[in-house]
C-alpha cells in the first residue's frame, strides 16, 4: 500500500494475505505491520474477518479443518508458514488471549506454570516459582491470588480469569501477544483493569488487539486498522483514524452509523 | 362363548361406544355451540369407550384367575370325583390329566380314571366360562350406559382422559420399579434362608468353597467360604479385563476425538461399537476355543507352572476386549465435552497435540473417564457367559493368571442349572452370591453416575 507510513521496529508483517474456509473467502488481500512500540487495534463490524486475521498470526487457523492461508506473514523476517517454521515454537513466541477466559481446570499456579513446563523454561522448583510470581505480577493479579495459588483457576471471577490467561501467556516470554476481544465477556471494572494492563505491557511485547469497542481501541492502541467484509479498508495512527478518517466507510463505522 | 370371543366382543362394544358417544357429542356441540362444550367429540368418545371396555377387561382378567379354583370345586362335587384316591399326589395327577384332556391340551389319558372326570371338567369350564362372558358383557353395557349418560356440554371428558393417560403412564413406569423391588425381595428372602443355615461371616470371609461336599451331607461348615469366588471375579473382571480395556479404550477415544479425520472417524467409531453388540456367548467360545488353548501352550512353552486349559487370563483378556467399547465411548464423550477453548488455550501456548491431550484434555475429562471405567467394571463382574465357558470351576485362590479360577456368576450357574431342590444350602447359596453381586454392582453404578453427573455440571 502506497499510503502506508514507515513504522520502525517491525515485529510481524503480513503481505497480501488471503484466508479461505473451503470455497468461502474470509480475508482478502490484507497487508499490515505490527511493531514493538505500539499496540495495534483491529476494529470492524462482526464477521469482518478481524478475528480470523488475528488467528493467522500464530497459525491457530491450522486447527480449523478446511482453512487455507495464502500470502506471506513474517515474524522477524521469517515466513511463519514456511517449511522450516515450527508451529510449536511460533506459538511460544506469539502468545494469544481469547475472547472468553479459558483457564485450565487446574490450580492458579499450575495454569501459569503450564507454558514454562512444556517449553522447559524453568530449572527447578524455585525458578518456576519465580516465573509464576513474575508473570502474575505483570498480569496485575499477584496481590489478589498470592495466598491461594493452589486453588482452582476456574474459581476466580471473570476478570481475574482473563488476567490469569494473560499471565499464563506472559509466562512463556512471548514476543507478540494477540488478544481476541479480551474484554467482551467482562464487566466495565474488569475491562478497565485489563486496559490498564495492556498499557503497562506495551513496549515489552508487540500487542495486537481485536475489539468491538471503539472507545477501547481509542484508549489502548496507537495504531488502528479498520476491517470490513474481509478487507483491510484503512489503517494508520489511532488518533488519525478516529479524528480524520480518509475512507467514508471508516467514518460511518466510527460514528456509529453501522456496526 | 370362548375367552377370545368375549374379549373381542368387549373391545367391539368399546368401539361402538366410541362411535355413539362421538356422534352424540357432535350433535350436542352443534346445538350448544363450540365454546359452550368443554371437550371435543372424540374425547367424549374415548371417555365412553374406556368406560365400556376397561372395567369389563379388568373383570375378565380377574375372572380368568379365579375360574380354575371354581371349576375344580364343582368337579369335586361331581359323583365321579367321589372315587378319587385320598393320596394327594395321585389325586392331583389324575385331576391335572383330566383338566388337560378337557381343555384339549392332551389327547389321551394315562390313567383311565381321568377319563371319568373329563366331562365334569368340560361342564364346569363351560358353565363358568359362559358366566364370565355374560358378566363381562353386562359390565361393558353398564359402564358404557353410565358414561354415555354423562355426555353433557359441560362434562370435562378432556380432563378425565388426560388424567387416565397419566395413570397409564405412571403404571407403565411403576412396572419396572415394582419388578426391581420384586427381584431384590426374592434375592433377600432366599438369602435370608441361606444365612439361617450358614453364618454370613463364614460366607463372606471363608477361604474354602465346596458346596458339593455340603450337598453330599458333610455339613455346611467350611463349605461356603466365598472369598475364592470374589477373588476370581475381581481378578478377571476388575484387574485383567481392565488392564486390557482401560488403556486400549482410552487410547482409541483419544485417537478418535483428537487425531482421526472426520472420514476416518465416521467408519471407525461404529465399527468399534459393533464390538458391544457381539453376543457374549460368542466371546465365550472365542475365549474357550481360541485364546485359552493358545495361552496354555504359551505357558507350557515358557515353563509357567499350574497352567490350565481354562485360565483367568483367557477369560479376562477376552472380557477386556468386550469392554473396550464401553470405556472408549464414555471416554470419547468426556473428552469431546471438554470445551474447545481449553484445547485452543493449550495449543496457543505452543503445546503440541499430545501435550495438550496429556496435560489438559485427559485431566479435564478424568471424572467422566473414571465413571465410565466404574460402569465397565460393574458390567464385567456381572458378566457370565465368558467366564462360564473360559474361566473354569475350580475355586482357586491364586495370583497365577494362567491357573483356573472361578467367579461368582459361574458358580451361580453351576448351583442353579439342572434338577435342584430349593431348600438346600447348596442351591440357596446362589441367591446369597446374587445378592452380593447385586449390591456391589449397584454401588458401583451409583458412584459412577454421581461422578459423571458432577463432572457434566462443571462445564454447563
Amino acid at each position: 500500500m502506497a499510503d502506508m507510513q514507515h513504522i520502525p521496529n517491525v515485529k510481524m508483517s503480513a503481505q497480501g494475505v488471503n484466508v479461505l474456509y473451503g470455497e468461502k473467502q474470509a480475508i482478502r488481500d490484507v497487508s499490515i505491520e505490527v511493531d514493538l512500540e505500539n499496540v495495534t487495534a483491529l476494529i470492524g463490524p462482526s464477521g469482518c474477518g478481524k478475528s480470523t486475521f488475528l488467528r493467522t498470526l500464530n497459525r491457530m487457523n491450522d486447527t480449523v479443518s478446511g482453512a487455507r492461508v495464502e500470502g506471506r506473514i513474517t515474524l522477524d523476517g521469517d515466513d511463519i508458514y514456511g517449511a522450516d517454521m515450527d508451529v510449536v515454537q511460533l506459538r511460544a513466541r506469539v502468545g494469544m488471549v481469547f475472547q472468553k477466559p479459558n483457564p485450565f481446570p487446574k490450580s492458579i499456579y499450575e495454569n501459569v506454570a503450564y507454558g514454562p513446563r512444556i517449553h522447559g523454561l524453568a530449572h527447578g522448583k524455585a525458578d518456576l516459582d519465580e516465573i509464576v510470581e513474575k508473570s502474575l505480577r505483570r498480569a496485575g493479579l499477584w496481590d489478589e491470588v498470592k495466598d491461594r495459588l493452589h486453588e482452582s483457576g476456574t474459581a476466580l471471577s471473570g476478570g481475574q480469569q482473563q488476567r490469569l490467561c494473560i499471565g499464563r501467556a506472559i509466562a512463556v516470554e512471548p514476543e507478540v501477544i494477540l488478544m481476541d476481544e479480551p474484554c467482551s465477556a467482562l464487566d466495565p471494572i474488569a475491562t478497565a483493569r485489563i486496559e490498564e494492563l495492556i498499557l503497562d505491557l506495551r513496549g515489552n511485547y508487540a500487542i495486537v488487539i481485536v475489539t468491538h469497542n471503539m472507545q477501547q481501541a481509542a484508549r489502548v492502541s496507537q495504531h488502528t486498522a479498520f476491517f470490513h467484509l474481509g478487507r483491510l479498508v484503512e489503517q494508520g495512527p489511532t488518533t488519525e483514524i478516529f479524528t480524520n478518517p480518509r475512507e467514508e466507510r471508516t467514518k460511518d463505522y466510527i460514528t456509529g452509523r453501522y456496526g | 362363548m370362548s375367552g377370545t370371543m368375549t374379549l373381542f366382543v368387549v373391545v367391539a362394544l368399546g368401539a361402538i361406544g366410541w362411535i355413539v358417544a362421538r356422534a352424540r357429542a357432535t350433535r350436542m356441540q352443534a346445538e350448544a355451540g363450540r365454546l359452550a362444550t368443554n371437550s371435543l367429540p372424540s374425547q367424549h368418545g374415548w371417555y365412553v369407550a374406556l368406560w365400556t371396555a376397561l372395567p369389563a377387561l379388568v373383570f375378565l382378567a380377574v375372572w380368568a384367575n379365579v375360574t380354575p379354583a371354581l371349576v375344580l370345586d364343582s368337579v369335586l362335587q361331581a359323583p365321579a370325583a367321589q372315587a378319587l384316591p385320598a393320596d394327594g399326589f395321585t389325586r392331583s395327577a389324575i385331576l391335572g390329566e383330566a383338566r388337560a384332556i378337557a381343555s384339549g391340551a392332551q389327547a389321551a389319558a394315562f390313567n383311565p380314571q381321568s377319563m371319568t372326570l373329563v366331562e365334569p371338567f368340560r361342564d364346569a369350564a363351560r358353565h363358568y366360562g359362559g358366566m364370565g362372558a355374560l358378566l363381562a358383557v353386562i359390565l361393558a353395557f353398564a359402564g358404557g350406559a353410565y358414561a354415555l349418560s354423562r355426555v353433557r356440554p359441560a362434562f370435562t371428558a378432556r380432563r378425565r382422559i388426560e388424567k387416565l393417560v397419566m395413570w397409564l403412564l405412571l403404571g407403565a413406569s411403576l412396572i419396572a420399579i415394582v419388578t426391581t423391588a420384586g427381584i431384590v425381595g426374592s434375592l433377600l428372602f432366599e438369602s435370608m434362608r441361606f444365612f439361617s443355615m450358614v453364618n454370613p461371616l463364614d460366607f463372606l470371609t471363608g477361604l474354602k468353597w465346596s458346596p458339593q461336599s455340603a450337598a453330599m451331607g458333610y455339613g455346611n461348615e467350611d463349605a461356603f467360604g466365598a472369598v475364592p469366588l470374589f477373588w476370581g471375579t475381581i481378578f478377571i473382571g476388575a484387574i485383567i479385563a481392565m488392564v486390557v480395556a482401560i488403556p486400549l479404550g482410552l487410547m482409541s477415544a483419544v485417537y478418535l476425538t483428537q487425531y482421526a479425520r472426520p472420514q476416518v472417524r465416521k467408519w471407525m467409531k461404529p465399527t468399534l461399537e459393533v464390538l458391544a453388540g457381539v453376543p457374549t456367548v460368542v466371546y465365550g467360545y472365542f475365549a474357550a476355543l481360541t485364546v485359552a488353548p493358545a495361552l496354555r501352550s504359551f505357558a507350557a512353552a515358557v515353563g509357567i507352572p499350574g497352567a490350565s486349559s481354562e485360565s483367568a487370563l483367557a477369560a479376562g483378556l477376552v472380557m477386556g476386549v468386550m469392554i473396550i467399547p464401553f470405556v472408549s465411548s464414555m471416554a470419547d464423550d468426556s473428552i469431546a465435552a471438554v470445551p474447545q477453548a481449553m484445547r485452543d488455550g493449550s495449543l496457543a501456548m505452543g503445546a503440541t497435540t499430545s501435550e495438550t491431550i496429556r496435560r489438559v484434555l485427559i485431566p479435564a475429562a478424568l471424572p467422566g473417564v473414571v465413571g465410565g471405567v466404574l460402569l465397565a467394571v460393574s458390567r464385567a463382574i456381572g458378566e457370565t457367559m465368558i467366564v462360564v465357558m473360559a474361566a473354569g470351576l475350580a475355586a482357586n485362590l491364586t495370583l497365577n493368571p494362567f491357573a483356573s479360577v472361578t467367579t461368582v456368576t459361574t458358580q451361580m450357574v453351576q448351583l442353579l442349572t439342572g434338577d435342584q431342590e430349593f431348600d438346600s444350602a447348596k442351591t440357596l447359596a446362589a441367591f446369597a452370591l446374587g445378592l452380593v453381586l447385586f449390591v456391589v454392582t449397584l454401588l458401583l453404578n451409583i458412584v459412577a453416575l454421581r461422578v459423571v453427573k458432577k463432572y457434566r455440571e462443571a462445564y454447563e
